[in-house]
């Protein structure tokens, strides 16, 4: 008989645990909650996020310094944090475990080790490489990163939904809101869907052959303080370790260390009691520390990294030249470049933005490099004034933490003025005052700066059918601008806004400004 | 790898043949029915031009708030002390006194103007403050059995409700937030209005609503010369409402006959004297010590714009003239005005 107490349903405890604390943050922080705070833990732990961004920055931001505790956990440990903490591996063992239809000699063959394996440690070295020269990708494939992504763009919405059907509108992630969209939330489910559904195929594929968290903590856990170990004296070859194995770490041979992820499944299933986790005992079984890289892999990974860097690049959109109008970054973003060594496309500043302006960005915006990062859609919110939400969640500072007075430059920040998330126009031809001879000014009502950014021309004219109207034309004063957008989420000219924000004049980039000097009423100042 | 023992002998008699013809029939008439019935048939599907599934829009009418008061209580009352208390009870004793409006049970809707994300301080939103002393003087002094605070604010919903405070007061006092949603709106119908005959309207916090109560701050605005307590019930209101810009004036002597609160209150107590309607400097709210509360709107506007707003009565919004022209209610205020300080 076994013991309730035992190691696995210990590990089940800290999954649930925390696979729970992930999702309660995630819906804790929202602006009317607890305001974003707690929720970065789970990526300023995460290894990879702090060792990529050292090596494209040279820094270590704000609480990144937390991921040694993994390092720590990892060192001491192996990959525990694999398969005792991450919610995104939780999420695959037990969609594992619910297509398990398998027989236990198929559940066998499948948990042997395959050489495919190998392919996240090239991932990780060709992740690594670009990062180092200053694109940090990991994001695409960093399990934290990818699951928060997901979750914020695609499950959250369909949470919002089913919460708003059944009136439980006080548990939505985002309360009092109109229909969030994401654009391109379709890719970003695709891929987090697909992951999954490679569980039926094969039980941990991501685990097992992408994820390159799972592959540095991997390369950490060589030599690891306790591990599993075999009693061959006891062991009778019978391959039962194997049936649950998740990491396919051949329990059932030499062990795998880089491979084996501590699910401790191995020693509820040996009926000898032949195996367990331990400190090295006087005899020891024969283990297999290293993972199966090759000189080749590396030479082919450093390779593709190498030429990697220069084509991704050479794309041209982070060029200050040729960016694109639309690449408008929340306030607080670093420079394009420096932006690019540091967002992981978590998302975070995505699903904290209570207007929703902050989207995913598409391919036209930032090319393959920026995919996925953070950008301002003026059509669907603006940027409010009293909030910087998504500077305190980001983790890694490509959205560094400021205050509200910072962003509004009030107080001690009055000589750097606000900060500037781009320029307003407005658009002569579309603008009904100034094309069609109605009145309207929307646009500057709803302007948040004082004095108004948006002032007016304004003319008695005989429109066209002789009625006398008051026109007052807008114009923008990019002294004051912000690029708030509020003008052109209210413009009535709603497909294509009349009054409408470009990136230039953005305070972050030197070489993206706009303007000589700010001008100032001299009386004023 | 399939065996021959499938192969049974074939058992199609007489009676299975009967069996699938009568079931083809039943399947295949009863489609029939259902795609070819005349429409006025019971479960008839037919829509041969299309009119019948062109979506019904669910509308609704709003009923007459207000209540029918003794003679000879003035209609305006306007209270000057140096505390938020002190001058809203000043200014209800003139008219009567709160519990003339709200009786025990009653449920009642109040709307502040929260529409920007903004300190209470800048004067573009309802002060939390007075909010918090009217609920308790609904719940306590009136026993309302509920309190809504409800508003469709221009920036994000839960942010603004949260920072121009207001989330925090109404919770102390012990009213409810409604904040808007996909599915809160509905189609309102005004029948005497000109422009918006039929307009989305927040409709879920007004569902079992017996008494309304606007609360508004008095500010400048760019396009309308002011904003105050008809131009507050633009924020019950959905849809497109950035068309509203292009004829304003109409619009607001609109909602001057949409709604017929039971009592408007405008706070004079955060006066926003330019950069209207938003604010946004401290140098632009001129503090002062009174709160006109009554049931004419367009007379406590006109009162308000004169000497809150220290305009010139010749320069009144030209809404005024016209909310008058519609009913809303009537400009001169002389002998409906009770002042207490």
């Amino acid at each position: 008989m076994k013991t309730l107490l035992r190691l696995t349903n210990i590990r089940i405890i800290s999954q649930v645990v925390f696979l729970g604390l992930f999702l309660f943050t995630v819906w804790a922080s929202w602006t009317t909650r607890i305001q974003g705070y707690p929720v970065s833990r789970f990526l300023e732990i995460d290894l990879l996020v702090a060792l990529s961004t050292t090596l494209s920055t040279g820094h270590i931001y704000r609480f990144l310094g937390w991921s040694i505790l993994l390092l720590l956990l990892t060192v001491l440990f192996g990959r525990v944090f694999c398969n005792w903490m991450c919610p995104l591996g939780t999420l695959h063992q037990f969609s594992g475990w619910l297509f398990n239809i398998r027989s236990v000699k198929e559940r066998q063959d499948q948990n042997r080790y395959q050489p495919r394996q190998v392919i996240k440690y090239s991932i990780l070295i060709i992740l690594l490489i670009i990062a180092a020269f200053g694109t940090v990708q990991v994001g695409l494939l960093d399990p934290i990163a990818l699951l928060h992504r997901s979750v914020a763009t695609g499950i959250s919405v369909i949470w919002d939904f089913v919460m708003s059907v059944t009136s439980f509108t006080h548990l939505q992630l985002a309360p009092g809101t109109t229909e969030r969209i994401f654009t391109g939330s379709f890719w970003i489910g695709l891929v987090f869907v697909s992951i999954i559904v490679l569980n039926i195929w094969h039980p941990r594929f991501f685990c097992r052959t992408l994820c390159p968290l799972g592959a540095l903590l991997g390369l950490l856990s060589v030599f690891p303080l306790f591990r599993i170990h075999r009693d061959m004296k006891l062991c009778t070859d019978c391959d039962l370790c194997l049936t649950r194995c998740e990491g396919a770490s051949s329990p059932e041979g030499s062990l795998r260390l880089s491979e084996c992820i501590v699910c401790m499944n191995c020693i509820d299933d040996c009926p000898e009691n032949a195996l367990s986790f331990s400190l090295p005992p006087h005899v020891s079984t024969p283990v297999s520390p290293v993972p199966d890289i090759t000189r080749r892999h590396f030479v082919f990974a450093g390779l593709i990294g190498l030429i990697g860097f220069p084509l991704i690049r050479s794309n041209g959109k982070s060029n200050d030249a040729n960016y694109s109008p639309l690449m408008i970054r929340p306030p607080g973003s670093v420079a394009e470049t420096e932006f690019l060594k540091k967002c992981i496309k978590c998302a975070q500043c995505i699903r904290v933005c209570p207007t929703n302006v902050l989207q995913p960005t598409g391919l036209q915006e930032g090319g393959i490099e920026a995919l996925w990062t953070p950008v301002l859609n003026f059509n669907v919110g603006h940027c409010q004034q009293k909030c910087s939400l998504c500077s305190y969640v980001c983790p890694t500072g490509a959205i560094r933490e400021i205050s509200v007075t910072e962003k509004l430059g009030f107080g001690k920040f009055k000589q750097h003025g606000p900060i500037r998330l781009g320029t307003a126009f407005i658009n002569r031809s579309r603008c009904l005052p100034w094309a069609n001879e109605i009145p309207c000014i929307v646009c500057q009502e709803v302007c948040p700066i004082a004095p108004k950014a948006i002032q007016t021309y304004d003319e008695e004219v005989k429109d066209t059918f002789g009625n006398l109207v008051v026109l007052n034309k807008p114009f923008i004063i990019p002294d004051l601008c912000t690029g708030c957008g509020i003008c052109q989420k209210e413009c009535p000219v709603t497909d294509q806004p009349a009054a409408y924000v470009t990136a230039v004049g953005e305070s972050r980039s030197q070489e993206r400004r706009l303007l000589l000097r700010y001008r100032t009423n001299p009386e004023e100042s | 790898m399939k065996n021959n023992d499938d192969v049974r002998p074939n058992k199609f008699n007489r009676r299975e043949f009967l069996k699938r013809v009568a079931f083809a029939s039943t399947i295949c008439g009863g489609a029939t029915y259902l795609a070819w019935a005349p429409e006025d048939y019971p479960f008839s599907l037919k829509d041969f031009t299309g009119a019948r599934s062109i979506p019904e829009p669910q509308q609704f009418t709003l009923p007459d708030y207000r209540v029918t008061l003794p003679t000879g209580i003035p209609e305006i009352g306007i209270g000057r002390d140096k505390t938020t208390s002190g001058r809203l009870t000043k200014a209800l004793d003139a008219i009567g006194g709160i519990t003339q409006f709200v009786q025990p049970g009653d449920v009642v809707l109040l709307k502040p103007n929260v529409a920007f994300d903004r300190s209470p301080e800048l004067g573009a939103t309802t002060s939390p403050e007075l909010l918090e002393v009217l609920i308790r003087r609904l719940l306590i002094d009136c026993r309302a059995q509920e309190v809504r605070v409800a508003d469709n604010p221009i920036e994000s919903p839960a942010d603004c409700f949260v920072k121009t405070g207001i989330k925090k007061a109404v919770e102390k006092a012990g009213g409810r937030i409604n904040l808007p949603d996909g599915n809160a709106f509905r189609i309102l119908q005004t029948p005497g209005a000109e422009l918006i005959r039929s307009w989305p309207c927040f409709y879920r916090p007004l569902i079992g609503v017996t008494k309304v109560i606007g609360v508004a701050p008095v500010k400048d605005h760019n396009l309308c010369g002011a904003s105050m307590g008809i131009k507050n019930w633009y924020g019950l209101l959905g849809g497109q409402r950035n068309q509203f810009h292009q004829d304003i004036h109409t619009i607001i002597a609109d909602l001057s006959i949409m709604i017929k609160p039971t009592l408007t209150i405008l706070d004079g107590s955060k006066i926003l004297m330019r950069n209207g309607p938003t604010g946004g400097d401290p140098a632009y709210v001129k503090p002062w010590d009174v709160i006109v509360a009554g049931t004419d709107q367009v007379a406590m506007d006109a009162w308000a714009f004169v000497n809150l707003l220290q305009r010139d009565e010749s320069k009144l919004p030209q809404y005024l003239y016209l909310a008058e022209k519609k009913g809303g209610g009537k400009i001169d205020a002389s002998n409906r005005i009770l002042e207490v300080s």
